[in-house]
């Protein structure tokens, strides 16, 4: 292997990538504090605006367990720093396999495999990644102003009526859509083919009973605290019910 | 009743220009943010690349990216359309630079902006959405930090068989929640497309792996469902 899975777990790899994902939490960290005192300055109570802190936070941990577990699946080709780097900056497990794969026929190899490897075309490989998934960043920068300019409406007056503005449906509706693909897929997936899986509808099923039980008791019985743990709860319910069901299949 | 809505006028006026004043200040760090970003993204393979003796294949690298290129920019064009107003101007400045947009930060967004109670095109939306995503992407870091510290013992837990269900299946964990949640907020709104993309994959099988490439016609259609309901005040 011409020493290239020590290569890409090298010491000074671990801290290139650390060096880098402390840069972007630097720049997250600018935006979180530019934010709450903004938030401040308009008024904003303190306790939503830590509420959030702590919402995010903990509706993050759960997902993020998932992302570590991308970077010890892609850890055993890529290496851990690189794969800690991808996963962490713009990166998603999906896009990384598919384009590290693409990548490595495109240097005349089968596929990505670690035995054909070897630094040179690791370098080819890592830029080829980097470079493919600029795409949304390049029109964060390049658009964002005027796409947000153009979809921002003119100033709101309050009526009489006081009826809401139609952005406050779209995004509603543009989220509804985004659900409905998934959602739609899983039932598709579970039709009995050649390469069904019924499990991901089993899932997202289980996930939505118990999110509906959540639901009752926030609006039916007014125990909003439950709002905060709603989604990860109905998150870990399911997929612990995936566990159990895999094995009783 | 003409004072007080003359009064909320003004009010809303003031909170519209600190809105804007606000989100130029978010463009204009998120770009030079982005940027740097950027360079310092791509130098790692180079910097790899010098400690081995080695570089990139030009001719390998172009042919790589055109492959990719090809499938993945359109993609991203569509995420961004699709997802920039949801994540509003800070939100998309972050999500777009640290990735997991539609498993983590979308929900995470919508999340915060339900349990702050915040309206879309609001300053106080738009401060609680970089909030919420600004502190996403740092748990997430954290988290991956402490994983990667601690991979070795950890690897055998969390690569066991018995909990591979469990974590292959967290998108549609995520999905199943937040799909009966807003379901349920505006069925007539979801019918139509959730109808339309369940008989899509179900007749279509190929389509069923595409999913990033139906999230535009499914947003589309979900927004002039919204739009058309909205114009006749059925929402």
């Amino acid at each position: 292997m011409n020493g290239y899975l020590e290569s890409v777990n090298a010491g000074y790899f671990y801290l290139l990538v650390a060096g880098v994902m402390a840069f972007i939490t630097a720049i997250c960290i600018v935006f979180l504090v530019k934010s709450y005192k903004a938030g401040i300055k308009i008024g904003m109570d303190k306790k939503v605006l830590k509420k959030t802190i702590m919402a995010s936070a903990s509706f993050t941990l759960l997902p993020s367990i998932s992302i570590l577990l991308g970077v010890i699946a892609l850890s055993g080709t890529l290496g851990v720093p690189f794969s800690w780097l991808r996963l962490s900056v713009i990166g998603a497990l999906q896009y990384e396999l598919n384009v590290a794969e693409m990548s490595a026929q495109s240097l005349g190899m089968p596929g990505l495999n670690v035995s054909d490897l070897n630094p040179s075309a690791f370098t080819t490989i890592a830029l080829i990644m980097t470079v493919g998934i600029l795409g949304g960043v390049l029109c964060c920068i390049f658009f964002l102003k005027k796409y947000m300019k153009k979809l921002s409406s003119k100033p709101k007056k309050a009526n009489e009526s006081g009826k809401k503005s139609f952005g406050a449906y779209a995004t509603t509706a543009m989220f509804i859509g985004l659900c409905a693909a998934y959602i739609g897929s899983y039932i598709g997936k579970a039709i009995p083919r050649e390469g069904s899986d019924v499990m991901p509808l089993i899932v997202a099923v289980i996930a939505g009973l118990a999110m509906a039980v959540f639901e009752f008791f926030i609006r039916k019985k007014n125990i909003k605290v439950l709002e905060n743990f709603s989604l990860a709860a109905s998150m870990l319910i399911s997929m612990a019910a995936a566990v159990g069901i895999s094995a009783i299949i | 009743m003409n004072n007080e809505i003359a009064v909320q006028n003004e009010e809303i006026s003031a909170e519209q220009q600190f809105l804007n004043e606000f989100n130029n200040g978010l463009h204009k760090v998120g770009r030079i943010s982005l940027i740097a970003a950027i360079i310092v993204l791509v130098a790692v393979p180079f910097v790899y690349g010098m400690a081995n003796g080695v570089m990139p294949d030009v001719g390998g690298f172009f042919s790589g990216l055109f492959r990719v290129g090809i499938i993945y920019y359109p993609v991203a064009l569509a995420e961004f359309l699709v997802y920039a107003p949801m994540l509003g101007v800070g939100g998309s400045y972050l999500s777009f630079i640290t990735g997991n947009i539609t498993n983590m930060k979308i929900p995470c967004v919508m999340n915060a902006k339900d349990i702050a109670g915040t309206q879309p095109g609001t300053p106080q939306h738009e401060i609680i959405s970089t909030i919420s995503v600004a502190t996403s992407a740092i748990v997430t870091t954290l988290v991956i930090v402490v994983g990667v510290i601690l991979l070795a013992p950890l690897q055998p837990v969390l690569n066991s068989e018995l909990l591979a269900p469990a974590f292959n299946n967290v998108v549609p964990a995520l999905f199943g929640a937040l799909g009966l949640k807003y379901f349920l907020e505006s069925p007539k709104i979801a019918a139509i497309p959730l109808l339309a993309l369940t008989l899509l994959c179900v007749f279509v099988p190929s389509m069923i792996s595409q999913t990033s490439l139906l999230l535009l016609p499914s947003g589309g259609l979900a927004l002039a469902i919204g739009w058309f309901l909205f114009k006749k005040d059925k929402l």
